[in-house]
């Protein structure tokens, strides 16, 4: 079965190479522009793994990862952190709200894959 | 979709996210000091930034990242966003434009520039950070580089973070044990947090194993009975040998993303052998059974798993169901094949979120206004011919036709509304031309803007941007005075442009006013006499000396400057927004500044016009223009002069301006008594009186230009279909007008009389 990653990042950019790289890597991609349409989406999507950016209007990457964390049901999913902000503090922030792995941008669609897999089984 | 789409993907929301920059810059400027508004900035940046980053663009990248640290520091409230330091953001914005620019045209940018530029960033992050400003070293040259680069550990930057480089590039070639290579022992044990975080002992075992030969032993003692047992919590450590070719930092490297969570030992231990000196039972740990399926590879996991699918199980029937349904009801709303299969696609992200949109090809909502326009031709013809041939008119048949007609009209007026667009984008340019204009002949100018969301058609929009780029230069340039004569007339040193764009009858109304000297209405007189262009005794009022300006090869400006241009500007201008349908005049007060009002149609393709009969040809005059219609009274005729006649109305005399005449369509003056007169606004501000001989009625016409299908014709500004199928033309009032006022048109020029 198809594994499920679903996306949440404000640039259409970053949104459209995720969308490339994962569907070419064989994964069925859900995505999000932000962290209150990532917490919404992620109701009807059942992810298998969850990719967000930081930076975001609304809701940034710590509020919905915090989010999916107090979610009863998907707590437990694997968050990857993909952003360019490479600051030990952000970082930080981003796993104390509870995020698994991080991938440090420029997007590259093998460090992803690699990450993705080295965060599901 | 390929790299190359992405990548136009990418330049469109750098435009977008370069106009949020500039507006936000500019709100910061104007005093906002709303977080939100510094976020939006941030992000703007940050955006751009990353989308280079995944297209390998360094030199934006690089740029971009000073941006970024300095516009961060604003962020964090380490610098104050004073009017200085907006100076120097402002034009930092403008040099990322131009690189943006350049990455996808290709070209240059000013490289000096940018250097400074950057060196002034750097000074602004540095100088309220004296603290950690050790590093001059431009960070973005690792965030850019090519991926084998990552494993390379980086100097720390600014914040002293040290990246962590984690690469899996060299995992797949270990597959084959080494037999060589030092033995460490790991031992590892995780803490429940680990596990809450979504990371998975196993997996960190599996991705350990990659690196070499190991041996796992996993300690269970902590395990307490089933019956005192928490779920979640973490009982079992491991106690890993593995000989491997990497080193120390590798193996931590596998453990980066727990490493907070856990307790972590890396021992050399190069002589140890693996199972003499173990303290624990050892229970040999299978890792294969991560091949199999997602089931939980520990107890506590699976017992997690367990309950969690339970639940899972149960609530995604039931989402199933609701997710099919938001999924139909986005389908009907949007009626469109291509809405729906996005929304099969992606339901649940269709489904999120009322307020989105979609972009579609701007052929394609050309063709549909092309074909909406032949609907309402098609209609008007309908009805038409229904009216001829069924004299009787069976009231069904009526009622169908003006309910079709009424449906054309709204398909009609929602079809260009989805053309219409913000004025926003150009009032943006401007405000950098304000800028580098004002630096170049060394002013200090501020562009206000007003009524940026106003929206208009999207072809007007595309046509407005050449000539007001010219009138804010002028006003730039010649409006606005020098900082010293400013302050000499007891005004602010900083001169103040203010653009206003706001709708009005069916109109956009654009206004840019200048607080300048005004316009010295002896020396444009003067000039315009020196030109010959009037008379030198002509008796002119205040605003028509002002409108003078317009009249070709007119410049007051005493010394050429390269900015406005050898005198080509205003008329330049005139013409063009003339050939949008538009109007322009000119208000001016000396010492206060002056004012260009430009009056458009907020579409190109629509117009509701009067249509009227002259000289046996049928024209159509915009209604806009028409400020009242009337029967003249040979009493209220009166002439002068050889053939000029006035018409009096409510005791104040408006010339008369015969139409047919005007366009050669006949030789003799027609008799005002039997035919309307039209009073029209021109855009001097004066009246006129348009003679024609009968009104017919009044509609909405689908302009078909005349210049893209015949050329150019003084006095008419385009034609139409009418419902009868015939071709009328648009009358240009202005241009009949103006001609009117001087002799009518060349006779070469004139109209051969139409079908």
């Amino acid at each position: 079965m198809k594994k499920k990653v679903l996306t949440v990042d404000d640039s259409r950019t970053i949104r459209n190479m995720l969308l490339v790289t994962l569907n070419n890597a064989g994964f069925e991609t859900i995505q999000a522009e932000d962290g209150v349409e990532g917490l919404e989406v992620l109701e009807g999507c059942n992810p298998d793994v969850i990719v967000t950016d930081i930076n975001m209007p609304r809701l940034d990457g710590f509020g919905f990862i915090e989010g999916v964390r107090r979610n009863e049901k998907f707590r437990a999913v694997p968050i990857l952190v993909l952003t360019t902000e490479s600051d030990a503090e952000k970082k930080n922030r981003a796993r104390q709200a509870g995020a698994t792995g991080w991938i440090v941008k420029p997007f590259d669609p093998a460090k992803l894959i690699d990450a993705i897999e080295r965060v599901t089984a | 979709m390929d790299m190359n789409e992405i990548k136009e993907i990418f330049f469109q929301e750098c435009e977008e996210q370069l106009a949020e920059l500039e507006s936000g810059l500019l709100k910061l400027n104007d005093g906002d000091r709303d977080p939100e508004t510094v976020n939006a900035v941030f992000r703007a940046v940050h955006s751009i930034k990353g989308g280079a980053g995944a297209f390998g663009l360094d030199d934006l990248v690089s740029f971009a990242h000073v941006f970024e640290t300095t516009l961060d520091c604003v962020r964090s409230n380490k610098l104050e966003p004073t009017q200085d330091v907006l100076k120097v953001m402002l034009k930092s914005a403008d040099v990322l434009a131009d690189l943006v620019t350049a990455s996808r045209d290709g070209g240059g940018v000013d490289e000096s520039r940018s250097r400074s530029l950057v060196k002034e960033l750097e000074a602004l992050a540095h100088g309220e950070l004296p603290s950690s400003s050790g590093h001059d070293a431009p960070k973005p040259a690792a965030k850019a580089a090519p991926a084998a680069k990552v494993e390379l550990p980086k100097p720390s930057d600014d914040s002293g973070f040290q990246p962590i480089p984690f690469s899996f590039d060299g995992f797949g070639e270990d597959d084959e044990p080494a037999v060589e290579g030092s033995l460490y022992e790991v031992i590892f044990k995780p803490r429940r947090e680990l596990y809450s975080k979504g990371n998975e002992a196993a997996l960190l075992l599996r991705d350990l194993s990659r690196l070499g030969e190991m041996s796992i032993n996993c300690d269970t003692d902590a395990l307490p009975a089933l019956d005192r047992m928490d779920p979640e919590a973490s009982y079992f450590s491991w106690k890993i040998s593995i000989r491997t070719t990497r080193s120390e930092d590798d193996i931590r490297a596998v453990f980066e993303f727990a490493e907070w969570d856990c307790d972590l030992e890396v021992k050399f231990a190069e002589e140890a052998s693996s199972n003499e000196e173990l303290p624990m039972v050892p229970v040999p740990f299978d890792l294969s059974i991560l091949d199999d399926s997602s089931a939980g590879e520990e107890e506590t996991a699976s017992e997690r798993g367990a309950s969690e699918e339970a639940v899972a199980a149960a609530l995604s029937a039931a989402e199933t169901a609701s997710n099919v349904s938001r999924a139909a009801r986005v389908a009907e709303k949007k009626e469109s094949a291509a809405a729906s299969a996005a929304a099969q696609n992606n339901a649940a992200a269709a489904a999120a979120g009322a307020g989105q949109t979609i972009r579609v090809d701007l052929d394609r909502v050309d063709r549909l206004i092309n074909l909406v326009g032949e609907l309402v031709i098609n209609q008007a013809m309908l009805s038409q011919s229904v009216v001829e041939n069924d004299a009787t008119g069976t009231s069904a048949v009526n009622m169908g036709l003006e309910e079709l007609q009424q449906l054309t009209r709204e398909i009609q007026d929602s079809v260009m509304a989805i053309r219409a667009q913000p004025v926003k984008p150009v009032f943006q340019r401007m405000s950098r031309i304000v800028r580098e204009v004002a630096d170049m002949v060394g002013k200090s100018i501020r562009l206000v803007t007003e009524g940026e969301n106003t929206e208009v058609d999207k072809t007007v929009i595309d046509k407005i941007a050449e000539p007001l780029t010219h009138m804010i230069r002028n006003a730039v340039d010649h409006g606005i005075e020098s900082p010293e004569k400013r302050e000499a007339a007891g005004k602010d040193p900083e001169g103040t442009i203010k653009l206003t764009a706001k709708h009005r009858s069916g109109r956009i109304l654009i206004e840019l006013a200048d607080d300048g000297a005004g316009i010295n209405r002896e020396r444009v007189r003067q000039k315009a006499i020196d030109n010959d262009i009037i008379a030198a005794d002509a008796n002119l009022s205040d605003d028509e000396i002002d409108n003078l300006i317009f009249m070709a090869g007119f410049s007051t400006a005493d010394k050429i400057s390269d900015i406005s241009g050898r005198g080509v500007g205003m008329d330049v201008v005139k013409r063009s927004i003339q050939a949008l349908g538009g109007r322009i005049s000119i208000s001016s007060r000396p010492g206060y500044g002056s004012t260009f009002t430009m009056s458009l149609p907020l579409t190109l393709a629509v117009l509701d016009g009067m249509v009227v009969t002259v000289a046996g040809q049928t024209l159509v005059v915009p209604l806009t223009a028409i400020v009242e219609t009337l029967q003249p009274e040979a009493s209220a005729i009166h002439s002068f002069g050889a053939n000029q006649r006035l018409i009096s109305i409510r005791n104040s005399f408006c010339p008369l301006v015969d139409v047919g005449r005007v366009l050669n369509y006949r030789t003799t003056q027609a008799n005002p008594v039997e035919g309307v007169a039209l009073l029209v606004e021109s855009e001097g501000g004066g009246q006129r009186a348009l003679m024609v001989d009968a009104i017919q009625g009044q509609r909405q016409v689908v302009i078909k230009s005349l210049e893209a299908n015949y050329t150019h014709v003084p006095g008419i500004a385009a034609a139409t279909i009418l419902g009868d199928g015939r071709v009328a033309l648009i009358l240009d009032v202005d241009a009949v007008v103006a001609a009117s006022r001087g002799q009518s048109m060349k006779p070469e020029m004139s109209l051969a009389a139409t079908g």
